[in-house]
């Protein structure tokens, strides 16, 4: 029999027994929709918290930093010696190195990690708190979304933007301070002249910087006057900053301008090098948390210690990837729950149509005819069970997702997306129902085509 | 008519159908042996139980021999696969049966082109024939009426297009007028008649008892 004739058939068949095969349709889109609300969840929580980890300036950061930063004071990077047989000739973290690592593929802006704890004053009451610099991604990273107030209008803007716990500390009315001024008091680190060492300009080929060699820097108090343009939640991108998290935030330009004294000041000082600005660190981001571990790589040939957080989030990939699969496998249990109902569906059909079945055999039906039909009858059910459960499971991961905004938006938090129903789970979870239809059908098609046709036309 | 069938559409050699039912070994079908030229039109009388039933799903293919063997058109079905037997169910052989089995869920139209459908005949093929078959049986007018709809002549006359729809070579008719009044029933009678060829050949009676072949004559 040709492939429209069986579909015309099992349609006919599908329609004649309406009722009794709408509820097992609905049994298999109620399965359907139990996977998809459970699936959309782990995927939507597993999306969110992708956005929340991107946002946070971790995943897709590495922390360069000096290999003889963590071997301790005292060994310059020129003592090559104690670097290690394997390992490449440890390089200063400082401009050049900056702008080498600007360079390599797929990294998206390198900085410096800028932040000191100092003090400031508003309304002539001194505050203590830590400061930190923001790079210019942050104005597109997303990060800065819900905020009150404006991100800093230029890289170079005297402006500053408050964490709201530090804010609350300024005024219980944080939205007031919005176009405010706050002023910065930090310690300006001055380079001391140079001493007449003539030694230190002998060697040919050195770099400029070593022609501008001193003896130390002293310590200067300054004071800068910043306009107050947002008040954030919390600092997003707070990359590996060992002194906590920023509470007064300033454009990283103007945190470089300040020149303000920094630990590893004193370690450049009585380093090999004094006088040749060095940073602590240098964070390197990356397009995307994929590509961490390949430029890690790169930057460690180069002669760098480096640190990220790729272990992290393979662990947290690893997570989800057991909690969609446990979501999935409850999920599946109404499915195959609904698939008992599709065996049952069909073996009732089969005792009904006995006779039928006898008469098709007799005109003419191949038992492959009798298993077809009976497959297409189950694989019917499946597809249409699965659109309508995938309509059913979007409809109840909107409504999750409904609920939740109102829940956090009673709870004065911004509002998140629980549940996500991407076009993959839709194919994936329309053919899972197909599939589970047919394995269901297995057995009462194989049971229709063996039947005896003498004794299928005898029964009554 | 094929060549290779010697003038015969089929024959039985020593065809046997027992069953085992319980201890007892039901003898529906014994030792029989018959042959019946293209074109011959044969009666097969018996008693109720005496194997008629059995011998025809055996010549129909829809069972299988104990021993012996069925000859259509020289083939042995029991050489045949399933499919082979639906494939000579479907294009070799037409059923009219006692009970009508037409489908109820189907029109009178839907029911003739059953056997159109499973035999994979082009639809554009479909519509004539059907048509042509119907009209053979002088039901024109109930194209679109379902079974239940249809009187118990109207009705077997319908399982008789259907028979006939596939144009089979060897057609079977078990009891066709068993459940239908004797005017009626002679009408059924007069239509099997008028398949061609069939009036030009000498009636034969075969009688079956109790499974046995009891006597093959022409009928007086």
């Amino acid at each position: 029999m040709k492939f429209r004739d069986l579909a015309e058939l099992a349609w006919r068949n599908l329609r004649e027994a309406l009722l009794r095969n709408s509820l097992t349709t609905l049994g298999v889109g109620v399965g359907v929709a139990s996977l998809v609300a459970m699936l959309s969840l782990g995927v939507g929580l597993q999306e969110m918290a992708n956005q929340r980890i991107s946002r946070s300036g971790l995943f897709d950061a590495i922390l360069v930093a000096p290999r003889t930063n963590f071997r301790g004071f005292g060994r310059g990077p020129q003592n090559n010696a104690n670097n290690g047989p394997d390992l490449p000739p440890a390089v200063p973290v400082d401009e050049n190195a900056r702008k080498t690592l600007e360079q390599l593929l797929d990294v998206v802006e390198v900085y410096p990690e800028i932040r000191f704890p100092t003090e400031v004053r508003y309304l002539g009451v001194p505050y203590s708190t830590v400061v930190a610099g923001v790079p210019p991604s942050g104005r597109t990273s997303g990060s800065y979304d819900g905020m009150k107030g404006n991100f800093f209008s230029g890289p170079s803007a005297d402006e500053t933007i408050l964490q709201i716990e530090f804010a609350k500390q300024l005024s219980p009315q944080t939205s007031s301070l919005i176009g405010k001024d706050l002023v910065l008091r930090y310690a300006e680190r001055q380079e001391l002249p140079a001493q007449g060492d003539t030694n230190s300009k002998a060697s040919p080929g050195a770099d400029d910087a070593d022609s501008s060699l001193s003896s130390g820097f002293s310590v200067v108090p300054k004071e800068e006057k910043l306009r107050i343009v947002g008040i954030v939640e919390t600092e997003p991108a707070a990359g590996f900053g060992g002194l906590g998290r920023g509470r007064v935030l300033i454009p990283l330009q103007v945190a470089e301008k300040l020149r303000v004294a920094q630990a590893n000041d004193f370690r450049t000082m009585l380093g090999a090098r004094p006088g040749k600005i060095t940073y602590q660190s240098l964070t390197v981001r990356v397009k995307s948390p994929s590509q961490v571990k390949d430029v890690e790589d790169s930057i460690k040939s180069m002669g760098f210690e480096t640190f990220s957080l790729i272990d992290a989030t393979n662990n947290l990939r690893l997570l989800f990837a057991v909690f969609d699969l446990l979501l999935g496998i409850f999920g599946s249990l109404a499915l195959v729950v609904a698939s008992l109902g599709i065996i049952n569906t069909l073996v009732m059909a089969i005792l009904e149509r006995r006779r039928e079945i006898g008469v098709l055999k007799a005109l003419g039906a191949t038992d492959g005819d009798i298993r077809k039909l009976f497959f297409m009858e189950a694989g019917a059910m499946g597809l249409l069970g699965g659109f309508l459960g995938v309509l059913i499971g979007w409809t109840i991961g909107m409504g999750m997702n409904f609920a939740t905004s109102i829940y956090l938006r009673r709870q004065a938090l911004p509002s998140i997306t629980v549940s996500s129903v991407p076009w993959w789970m839709v194919a994936s979870a329309i053919s899972f129902s197909i599939i589970v239809s047919l394995a269901a059908g297995l057995y009462p098609a194989s049971r229709a085509a063996r039947l005896n046709p003498v004794e299928a036309l005898r029964y009554e | 008519m094929p060549s290779a069938d010697n003038g015969f559409a089929l024959r039985t050699d020593r065809v046997s159908r027992h069953y085992q039912m319980g201890a007892a070994l039901v003898h529906a079908v014994d030792d029989v042996t018959i042959s019946v030229r293209t074109g011959e039109f044969v009666a097969l009388l018996g008693s109720s139980g005496s194997g008629k039933s059995t011998l025809l799903n055996l010549i129909a293919g829809l069972d299988r021999p104990t021993s012996g063997g069925v000859f259509a058109h020289d083939r042995n079905l029991a050489d045949m696969t399933a499919d082979e037997l639906a494939k000579h169910r479907s294009h070799t052989i037409g059923i009219v049966f006692q009970a009508f089995n037409l489908l109820p869920r189907m029109t009178l139209e839907e029911n003739v082109e059953l056997p159109l459908r499973l035999a994979a005949v082009d639809r554009s093929e479909r519509g004539p024939r059907v048509r042509e078959a119907i009209q053979r049986v002088k039901l024109d007018a109930r194209l679109s009426h379902r079974p239940a709809e249809l009187s118990g002549g109207e009705q077997q006359r319908a399982a008789l297009a259907r028979a006939l729809v596939n144009r089979p070579t060897i057609l079977l008719a078990d009891e066709p007028t068993g459940n239908l009044d004797s005017i009626t029933g002679d009408e059924i009678m007069n239509l099997l008649h008028e398949q061609p060829r069939a009036e030009r050949f000498a009636h034969r009676m075969i009688v079956i008892k109790d499974g046995k072949l009891g006597s093959d004559g022409t009928r007086p």
